[in-house]
């Protein structure tokens, strides 16, 4: 059967030696996005700010600027209209009013109420203060502790510099993530935390199978120079590491052409993820190594070969 | 490797032939799977509310309200009791939790003092020297209060949702004074809204004649009188018109025990009307008795929906309330006195309302981002792999016939993120098999012989593979412990997802290839 490749057979990229490139480039989007963070900001959903969406279908296509002027009169604050995914789509978006869950529901009424009758309420969300805050800081719960967690778990698996070095790159992941949600406005709501979360797992994922690949090197070669075996290392694993980004971006652009209005800036979020996470395991994390000087120990021998013998089936 | 007991394959196969019967009830349509017999499986992925429409809402029960209700009551009691004995007293009002008095009349201190303690025993009670009486509200009593309120919110809350004929609604308390209502297909959450807003506190009033409005208005109110506006009655400006009500309670609410919406023999207009139970039919009965030709009001929620006058004396135990509805106002009203009043008001804290029509086309777009993304995956593994690339595929469809039992097992509920976590898992679910058959090549053009390339390719490639996905399950797991509904939806189907993965890609491609070496036994791999 014929077969193509993606990697050509023993490929040889000098991820070490263009390690001063990549790490300026990575300092750059970090530094990057943490400016433009701070400047722009980010477009929050209404899970974290509070507030109502409402997304309705409209006998024909076109009545945005109608729509806009029905709401006109009801002093709602600020508010934005935007078509969603099709012309007879529009979602209305209705930022925080007064602060109370009370004004919040009498605005739904009235919104309704000033569309009038023809028009199909396909989504309405209220989000009250009380709640946007409690979600707010258990999606920031949730994505520390699991910085915490798989730093834990690495540091208990490998040395304390495998585990320093994939939280790194994931901070780089995440830090870089933030950066792009801010820069092109997209929303930043529950769902996109969970994309964040995922990519966590997916590059800590990535930067595992690297690591594990050093460490295996690290006790058959003990002679080499630490920077080839590192490089070996990546370059051993780098079919691997592009074969699994291809297979989880051709599901995910499924789900991003296909998968629907709601979920596109979720799997927008974890495309963006993918390619960082995959980028920054081959190198940020394991050039980091050399950096954080990962030590040879002869202990590391012991019992690993059985621990496989046992556990496979 | 060639070797499987016969145990390991008889457990391989067993779980896939699980999977698959628990994933098949949902093949067919909802009814023929409930129709199944009990012995076999029978239950259907839950689906999400964003997937098959309807309501949300996270409610908060106003605790606050029923603590002050109490605090006034108290007030009112020390009121009447200390006038009772002619006690001189002065500074009686509410603090934040309690109440508190001063007592003039030194010599009456202790009497009072021990009176006004036994007024209610859930207070702490306590007496200075100055004679200032201050009440505390225990903890106990406060914390009793509050339970008691949610938990009959929650009942009110079930029957009025039953009262409205929806299926299967959900009706869960959630941490201290908070109610989540799940209702799937609803047309209009806007009545279910209106519904729950409502405490519908019903009550029956005589009115007080012998103070004017105009007095009462410029705020010389009785101290057992109260002014109350008007549900529907509005003056040329929209101010409604008030009335000034006795504070006493002729007949509450409490005391229907039937109502329906009717037409008025006479003038055709939508009324309610209600039945008493004997209780609230005798008190009824005593009080217009006593009060013919006088006004009666009747105040629902703080506003009076009408006053009549009392024509003659109603014995019936029965009557009708008007109050300018409309037929659906009309039916609201008594649906709502059927299911009883709020102890205290709801506040909507969150909704999220999905209609039918866009639950059907997430649905849609769901399985088509699945379908196309499975069949993607499919072609390129084969495509690269070749025949390893087909088992790898085998093993990727038996993962996602295995993830639909899990879910339809568990009965966890399938959401639009759940169906995100899905097309995650068919990328990631791969990895694993890309993870063995690199290394097997490796080992291959190392110079292994074919059976020890793929023995140590499944070998050495384990250690890694767990490595990896615990990281991704520690996020699965902490997503769905810090999570909210949609989040925790996500999580679950990628956590399912995950663990259903490594079963398949690990287990049942080495089965499926070993059996291949062992009836083939190649010379050369070509992978």
């Amino acid at each position: 059967m014929p077969r193509f490749k993606l990697i050509p057979d023993n490929p040889n990229v000098p991820f070490l030696g263009l390690r001063k490139i990549f790490f300026a480039f990575s300092l750059a989007l970090v530094v990057a996005s943490i400016g433009i963070f701070s400047v722009k900001g980010m477009k929050y959903g209404i899970d974290f700010t509070g507030g109502i969406m409402i997304e309705v279908k409209t006998a024909e296509p076109g009545r945005i600027g109608i729509m806009r002027d029905q709401l006109k009169s009801l002093n709602l604050g600020a508010y934005e209209l935007q078509e969603f995914g099709a012309a007879d789509d529009i979602l209305i978006r209705v930022q925080a009013i007064d602060s109370s869950e009370k004004a919040q529901q009498a605005a739904v009424s009235a919104v309704k109420q000033a569309l009038g009758d023809g028009i199909e309420y396909r989504r309405t969300e209220l989000v009250g203060p009380k709640v946007s805050d409690e979600l707010f800081w258990n999606g920031l719960y949730a994505m520390v502790s699991a910085i915490m967690a798989i730093l834990i778990y690495i540091w208990f698996r490998f040395e304390w510099q495998f585990g320093l070095g994939a939280v790194v790159a994931l901070t780089h992941d995440v830090v870089t993530t933030i950066g792009v949600f801010s820069l092109i406005q997209h929303e930043f709501n529950l769902a996109t935390v969970a994309a964040v979360l995922t990519i966590a797992g997916y590059s800590i994922n990535d930067t595992v199978v690297v690591f594990d690949r050093v460490r295996e090197n690290l006790r058959k070669y003990k002679t080499m120079p630490m920077a080839e075996l590192l490089n070996r290392s990546a370059n051993e694993t780098l079919s691997r590491t592009v074969m699994t980004s291809v297979t989880t971006l051709l599901a995910l652009m499924a789900l991003y052409f296909l998968g629907g209005e709601i979920i596109r800036d979720f799997a927008f979020a974890m495309i963006w993820g993918v390619v960082i996470g995959t980028y920054s395991s081959v190198c940020v994390a394991v050039p980091l190594l050399l950096r954080l000087g990962v030590e040879r120990r002869s202990a590391d021998d012991d019992g690993q070969s059985s621990t496989i013998e046992q556990t496979s089936l | 490797m060639l070797k499987f007991e016969t145990w390991k394959v008889a457990l391989i196969v067993g779980l896939c032939a699980l999977g698959l019967a628990f994933a098949a009830p949902n093949l067919v349509d909802r009814s023929t799977a409930e129709g199944l017999p009990g012995f076999l499986p029978n239950k259907q992925i839950n689906l999400g509310l964003d997937l098959r429409g309807g309501s949300h809402l996270l409610l908060e029960v106003e605790v606050a309200v029923v603590i002050n209700e109490r605090l006034e009551a108290l007030v009112d009691s020390i009121r009447t009791e200390l006038r009772k004995d002619r006690t001189r007293y002065t500074g009686l009002g509410k603090t934040a939790t309690g109440v508190t008095v001063t007592i003039n009349d030194a010599d009456k201190a202790q009497a009072s003092f021990d009176k006004i303690r036994a007024l209610d025993t859930g207070f702490l009670t306590n007496l200075s020297d100055a004679g200032v009486v201050t009440m505390d509200m225990t903890e106990q009593a406060l914390k009793e209060r509050r339970v008691a309120a949610v938990e009959q919110s929650i009942e009110i809350v079930r029957r009025r949702i039953d009262e409205t004929g929806v299926r299967e609604p959900t009706i869960v308390r959630q941490g201290d004074d908070r109610i989540l209502v799940q209702v799937p297909g609803l047309d209009d959450p806007e009545r279910l809204k209106r519904l729950l807003g409502k405490t519908a506190k019903l009550t029956f009033h005589l009115v007080d004649e012998k103070t004017s409005i105009a007095d009462a208005l410029s705020g010389r109110v009785p101290p057992g009188s109260m002014l109350m506006p008007s549900q529907s009655d509005f003056d040329g400006l929209g101010q409604p018109r008030k009335y000034l009500l006795k504070k006493r309670v002729m007949v509450g609410g409490d005391t229907l025990i039937d109502a329906s919406a009717t037409l008025d023999s006479r003038t055709g207009e939508p009324v309610v009307s209600f039945r008493f139970d004997t209780v609230g039919a005798k008190r009824f009965a005593d009080v217009t008795m006593k009060n013919v030709n006088k006004p009666f009001a009747i105040l629902l929620d703080g506003k009076v929906l009408s006053a009549p006058v009392i024509r003659e004396p109603i014995l019936g135990g029965s009557g009708q309330i008007s109050g300018g509805f409309s037929v659906a106002e009309a039916n609201d009203l008594s649906l709502l006195l059927r299911a009883g009043a709020l102890p205290a008001p709801l506040t909507i804290l969150e909704e999220r309302s999905v209609g039918p029509g866009l639950g059907a086309d997430s649905i849609a777009a769901g399985k088509i981002a699945a379908l196309i993304g499975l069949v993607g995956v499919i072609i390129f593994m084969a495509l690269y792999y070749g025949r390893f690339g087909m088992y790898a595929d085998i093993a990727l469809i038996l993962n996602m016939v295995i993830i639909a039992g899990l879910l339809s097992l568990m009965q966890a509920t399938l959401t639009l993120p759940g169906i995100a976590g899905i097309v995650l898992t068919i990328g990631m679910a791969v990895d694993a098999n890309v993870l063995i058959f690199e290394r097997i090549r490796e080992e291959y053009k190392a110079g292994r012989g074919v059976m020890g390339a793929v023995d140590a390719g499944y070998k050495r490639a384990f250690v890694t593979i767990i490595d990896a996905n615990v990281t991704t399950l520690i996020a699965a797991i902490l997503l769905f412990t810090f999570g909210s509904g949609p989040v925790q939806g996500f999580a679950v189907t990628l956590a399912i997802g995950i663990v259903s993965s490594m079963f398949t890609a690990i287990w049942v491609t080495r089965l499926v290839v070993a059996t291949w070496l062992r009836r083939t036994r190649p010379s050369t791999l070509n992978l």
